[in-house]
């Protein structure tokens, strides 16, 4: 099926007073298109979760929107630290942030497992010492 | 229930109303964001003490119906007028949690 929107967002990193903004952008366009408000709140989320994730750990990255009729892929990729273990990050809970960052109400271990809740797809790639992809599909219904 | 009456049954201080009708239909309390942003269902009133600037964003995405600061938790810097901004209803009260839901659930309407 064709592209028809792509959509690049710059995640400044330690930067937590304009975290969420792509995700917002991204929600509004969905919202606009007409795409059902469960499956924007879908993206949303799993989005959101990521950015955040870009923002504590990564020193920021980048965010892309393809948005097709069907579905959304988000991909969030930064050039941070990496993560050692996939398998053990994902495990709900498991959580490397600084207490700095939990006095704000993340680093709850929380965001990949909900990542993984919310997105139909979830594709975390990651090198340490290189960086981070993460590809998120949600699929409309 | 709307929000207008939530705001009435816990007797709380309106820090932005976008939406006095707006239906609530379900509650969730938590201050840790990924739970919330997880778990606090579509158009639920969320309870919480935590207020910093992210509290706006973690609402607006997870569709919340409109969040409660509960124990008077001063709001900070900035999220009255984010919470203007996108949309967000966000109300005040003295109330503990606990108390705050005790209240909401006695009124039998969530």
């Amino acid at each position: 099926m064709a592209e028809c929107v792509h959509l690049e967002y710059r995640v400044d990193g330690n930067n937590f007073v304009s975290a969420g903004t792509a995700t917002e952008s991204v929600k509004s366009f969905l919202k606009n298109m007409g795409v059902d408000p469960k499956d924007v709140r879908r993206v949303a989320i799993a989005m959101y979760e990521g950015e955040i994730n870009m923002v504590i750990h990564a020193n920021g990255g980048y965010a892309y929107a393809d948005i097709y009729v069907d579905k959304c892929i988000i991909t969030l990729v930064d050039t941070g630290k990496g993560i050692a273990d996939i398998e053990l990050a994902m495990q709900p809970g498991y959580s490397t942030a600084s207490d700095e960052v939990r006095a704000l109400g993340f680093g709850a271990g929380m965001g990949l497992p909900n990542m993984k809740k919310y997105a139909d797809e979830c594709i975390i790639e990651s090198e340490v010492g290189k960086g981070t992809k993460v590809t998120l599909v949600t699929n409309f219904s | 229930m709307t929000v207008k009456d939530l705001c009435k049954i816990l007797s709380a201080t309106e820090v932005n109303i976008a939406d006095y009708d707006r239906k609530i239909t379900s509650g969730y309390a938590g201050d840790l964001l990924s739970f919330v942003m997880g778990k606090a269902p579509q158009d639920s009133a969320w309870f919480t003490v935590m207020t910093n600037i992210n509290v706006c964003a973690v609402a607006t995405l997870a569709d919340c119906g409109c969040v409660v600061i509960c124990e008077n938790s001063q709001p900070m810097d900035g999220v009255k007028e984010k919470a203007k901004q996108q949309g967000i209803n966000m109300i005040l009260t003295d109330k503990d949690i606990f108390t705050a839901i005790k209240m909401v659930v006695n009124e039998g309407q969530i």
